[in-house]
């Protein structure tokens, strides 16, 4: 294994276009190390992006979004005095992640790149309308979130392109996500079923809506039909119904030893009616 | 396989080591620098037994390479008494009898001492989840809370 520490993206891009056998970027490395050590994969070239400048960096966009260097860990989203109050949905689904030690070297980005179709930030990320920068061969692109991971352990990067950066939108006034998990355990464990919502409100009334769940299918699944279910409309009974109906109905899980297609399905549906709810409460000005 | 120069600093001391880049710090603080206080128990970041500090921040020497510490402050174990005097935090697991076997303590002791730096008066809910990486099996995690929260208060009332 050759390791790499380039200064710039582009001289990591060039040595990841041209390397050969298996290249794997390196930022916290909690699952990079993990299947290193357990002989899972072993790559042949490693380059680690961490002392590319800026790549830690928590910065508001011009807009009243924010950008997140490709190594801003899952420790330095909790700590940040404003990330939270604006997407407080996207940190508590990282912040989900593992342990504290876990926390201080864990990346969204990295989370999102592993490709686990339980990731807990990535159905976060989506509701957001997160989108990933990315640079190639063949220049930068912009990728929205939803479109990175292929299936497990798989993304829709090319050879050659690393990504750089993670935009979240601005939030704008009147609006709140939310993540929740169901697993077995209260702490340290994966994701059975996660479930994620982005709404705005004016006043009572749902003005836009984003839903995405995970770990029901070989990708996290953006669930549009949840826009035509609540927009227009308070978060009644009938809305929070229609909401589970959806949610159930676009699991594609599959039975494990973590949890059964039914129970999975399920549990998509009751996640998705506690997450609306908590979205809900925060758009409308509840605290997060 | 040629071996990479590393220069980094371990609580307080300068040191330098070369180290295949496949050797995680774990490995490198044990087998090159001899400081055997952090152990592997699992080797995948679940247990928490190789616990240290970089740069202040609490983390899995397991799941970090030995070449990633080129210029970094890792704190250790060995590093947190003052000479023969033991860390407050050491006297009280002494005196609660926190510990066993005593694999898990050296971990325990980075931990709980990264939290009373950032966090002088958790909450025990705060010590339980700050603390959930880190697997004791023989002890128990009562007496380990206890030790910690009552660490806390002393340090407290001695500033």
């Amino acid at each position: 294994m050759q390791y790499f520490k380039p200064a710039t993206f582009e001289e990591a891009s060039a040595l990841a276009a041209g390397a050969e056998g298996i290249t794997r970027f390196l930022a916290g490395g909690t699952d990079v190390l993990v299947q290193l050590r357990s002989d899972l994969v072993t790559p042949d070239v490693l380059i680690d992006i961490k002392a590319i400048p800026g790549t830690h960096d928590i910065t508001r966009t011009e807009d009243g979004g924010w950008r997140l260097g490709v190594a801003v860990t899952g420790a330095e989203m909790s700590e940040h005095p404003d990330l939270g109050r604006d997407w407080p949905g996207v940190v508590e689904a990282m912040d989900l992640i593992g342990s504290t030690q876990v926390q201080g070297r864990a990346t969204p980005i990295g989370n999102l790149c592993n490709a686990s179709p339980a990731a807990d930030s990535v159905p976060a990320m989506i509701a957001a309308g997160a989108v990933l920068s990315v640079v190639g061969p063949d220049g930068a692109r912009d990728i929205p979130v939803e479109e990175v991971p292929a299936g497990p352990g798989k993304t829709t990067l090319k050879k050659g392109e690393i990504a750089t950066a993670l935009t979240l939108p601005p939030r704008g006034a009147q609006g709140g996500d939310a993540y929740l998990r169901f697993i077995p355990r209260t702490e340290m464990d994966i994701a059975v079923v996660g479930c994620a919502i982005n709404l705005t409100v004016e006043g009572e009334v749902i003005t836009s809506a984003r839903m995405a769940l995970g770990a029901v299918a070989p990708t996290a699944v953006v669930v549009h039909a949840a826009a035509d279910a609540l927009v227009g409309r308070t978060l009644d009974d009938a809305a929070l119904k229609a909401l589970t109906d959806l949610a159930e109905a676009s699991c594609n899980p599959i039975d494990d030893k973590r949890g059964t297609v039914k129970f999975r399905t399920h549990t998509a549906g009751v996640l998705a009616r506690r997450v609306a709810q908590i979205a809900y409460d925060r758009a409308k000005g509840a605290k997060a | 396989m040629s071996k990479t120069h590393v220069t980094a600093k371990v609580n307080g001391d300068a040191v330098e080591f070369l180290c295949d880049p496949r050797e995680t710090l774990l490995d490198v603080l044990r087998d090159r620098l001899g400081l055997t206080g952090a152990k592997e128990g699992c080797g995948t970041g679940d247990c928490g037994a190789c616990s240290v500090t970089v740069d202040g921040r609490l983390v899995c020497s397991c799941l970090m390479l030995g070449v990633e510490a080129e210029g970094k402050e890792i704190g250790t174990v060995e590093g947190i008494a003052d000479g023969e005097t033991l860390h407050p935090l050491q006297k009280k697991f002494i005196e609660y009898a926190a510990l066993q076997c005593g694999i898990c303590t050296p971990g325990i002791l980075i931990a709980a001492k990264s939290l009373l730096e950032k966090n002088p008066d958790p909450t025990e809910t705060e010590v339980r989840y700050w603390l959930a990486g880190n697997l004791c099996r023989c002890t128990g995690y009562d007496k380990i809370i206890r030790a910690v929260m009552d660490t806390a208060a002393e340090m407290r009332e001695a500033s």
